[in-house]
């Protein structure tokens, strides 16, 4: 008896001993918590600073609806734009960055196709030692020497054509197509590269020509990487204000043609932004069309989600 | 250990003029950038007979193989003749697109395309300038039922041929390649990918094929090669070492590295 009690307390010692050595913190697990700690700090300063933004911008967006009392419909189908004399149709500045984007989108990607398939089948080698450079440097031009060139030679170029002004939504296209071009065009490089090879090689080894190997096989796997990369470039399009400012001319009025003055969303709350009292309902509403812009970014978000997801079940084997 | 062989000791038939041929290659090389990845390759291949490449991984046998239709254009350069037909088709002038319409191929891995069963192989009638709907149908079914898939798919034609097993995406291959009528099939490890099962079936259908088709076919498997294969060659770190009848290539055979390599010394 006497002897099992002093077993027992012995073992009793050692398990204690082994609780605490396997419990207590050491360098590893004191790491672990500082690593933790600093990521969670990060994530949440980064989610803090979207919502925050994300709430800002709402109430004061819809405060020309709440405080002001205009009517939503009115707000996004009136036609004149005087925030001034109270007249805040927004129809133009919806219409004007619509048109522009779905306009550049529309120019820019055969050319971005195109590229991205003669970076990817066509020359390879080439593609990559010489094109992906020229492409990445297009990419990080600022927009301010985009809109500087649009104004110093597309909108002169213009005025000779067609006369006018020169300032309008076809130069704002050409400016916007020359800025999109290279995000579409990169991200269709990799959408290519990602096809595998073997759809590729199953398509020649059947006697089928590199042309119906790549509209056939090759494009149409990628599609909705392609699709995605031209949603990317309608949402920089589509945000884009200082580029299109400089050179569609900020008329607030009705785009009538493709060569008259017009405005987008951005282009009016960067021009009129600096001459507004806060809290007035020209302030306001330009904060309204903030909000329409991140409603526009949220929605082209979510396409890209949608379309990826889509992409995915296509291709599980 | 590997042993070193002699490459000066080999032992390929050859045949005589009175045995039909699909096709021949005479010194072949092929050279990946500066590596010589096969020597002197000499071998031809009877008309309407399986024909099995065997050898370790290394061997050369793929790459032989995918030299055959011009599939290696633009990956490795391949010089010497390969005949087929009576024309050299290993030259610049030649339309590589008749070539693989007439040899074709099937891989390692099934490679359907993400469309429907149908598709797929409409696609490669398509490719070849068939465009009528009656037409196209009679011959999705007839290739369907070479390929010995028919009774399992020909009531979901428009279903994803992702959505087939392993075993039926491939014989969905082969029956995309015999819809064009090819004379001659290269098949490169066709069953290392699927299981035991499917393997039986592929094999099951190769061997009805060979009625219609030449068949060369690159394989692991040697007991695959045994069961199948009429002419079998044996090739070892890029040279052709043996080439004889099947039966002879596995009871007796000639040089000491076939026989090695047959009793499981090495690969």
């Amino acid at each position: 008896m006497e002897q099992t009690n002093f077993q027992l307390k012995k073992q009793d010692a050692q398990t204690h001993e082994w609780d605490t050595r396997l419990h207590h913190a050491t360098k590893a697990t004191r790491e672990d918590w500082i690593g933790r700690g600093i990521s969670y700090f990060c994530i949440g300063i980064i989610i803090l600073v979207v919502a925050s933004m994300l709430w800002f911008i709402t109430s004061k967006g819809i405060a020309t609806f709440t405080q002001n009392h205009v009517s939503l419909w009115k707000f996004l189908s009136g036609t004149d734009w005087a925030p001034d004399q109270g007249k805040i149709g927004a129809l133009p500045m919806i219409l004007g960055s619509f048109a522009v984007t779905f306009a550049a989108a529309i120019v820019a990607t055969p050319f971005a196709v195109g590229t991205a398939i003669f970076m990817t089948e066509i020359s390879p080698n080439r593609g990559r030692k010489f094109l992906q450079p020229v492409i990445e440097l297009l990419v990080g031009i600022p927009s301010v020497v985009y809109g500087f060139i649009g104004l110093a030679v597309i909108v002169p170029f213009m005025r000779h054509l067609v006369g006018g002004s020169g300032f309008g939504i076809i130069s704002a296209t050409f400016v916007l197509f020359v800025m999109v071009l290279p995000t579409i065009t990169s991200m269709t490089v990799d959408s290519l590269r990602a096809v595998p090879r073997y759809y590729k090689e199953a398509s020649l080894a059947l006697g089928a020509t590199r042309w119906q190997t790549v509209s056939r096989v090759i494009l149409r796997s990628a599609t909705s990487g392609i699709l995605t990369a031209v949603i990317f470039g309608m949402a920089r399009a589509f945000g884009e204000a200082l580029a299109v400012q400089m050179v569609i001319g900020n008329a607030a009025v009705m785009p009538k043609n493709l060569i008259s003055p017009a405005s987008t969303l951005t282009s009016q709350l960067t021009t009129g932004i600096g001459d507004t009292i806060d809290g007035t309902l020209p302030n306001n509403a330009l904060w309204s069309l903030a909000l329409i812009l991140l409603l526009m970014s949220l929605f082209f978000n979510a396409l890209v989600r949608v379309i990826a997801k889509r992409g995915q079940l296509k291709h599980e084997r | 250990m590997l042993k070193e062989y002699s490459y000066e000791e080999t032992a390929v038939q050859t045949f005589d003029d009175k045995m039909p041929l699909a096709m021949r290659t005479e010194n072949m090389q092929v050279f990946y950038g500066n590596n010589h990845a096969l020597f002197d390759a000499n071998l031809a291949f009877p008309k309407n007979q399986i024909t099995a490449l065997i050898g370790a991984s290394g061997s050369g046998k793929s790459t032989y193989l995918r030299s055959l239709n011009r599939m290696n254009d633009g990956i490795a350069t391949v010089t010497g003749r390969i005949w087929y037909h009576g024309v050299n088709v290993n030259e610049p002038g030649v339309n590589i697109y008749e070539i693989r319409r007439h040899i074709g191929m099937v891989f390692q891995r099934p490679n359907p395309f993400a469309k429907s069963i149908r598709e797929n192989i409409v696609y490669a009638l398509r490719a070849n300038g068939i465009k009528k709907k009656d037409e196209l149908a009679k011959r999705v079914e007839q290739s369907l039922k070479g390929a010995a898939l028919w009774d399992e798919v020909k009531d979901n034609l428009d279903k994803s041929a992702l959505s087939l097993s392993g075993g039926q995406q491939q014989r969905l291959c082969i029956a995309r390649s015999i819809a064009m009528a090819p004379d001659v099939l290269l098949l490169d490890e066709p069953c290392s990918a699927l299981d035991p099962i499917s393997t039986v079936k592929v094999e099951e259908t190769l061997l009805e094929l060979q009625k219609k088709y030449t068949i060369i076919i690159v394989t692991h498997n040697m007991q695959q090669a045994s069961r199948i294969s009429s002419q079998c060659a044996f090739f070892h770190l890029g040279h052709i070492m043996e080439y004889a009848p099947t039966g002879t290539m596995f009871s007796n055979p000639q040089i000491p590295v076939t026989q090695d390599y047959i009793s499981g010394s090495f690969g």
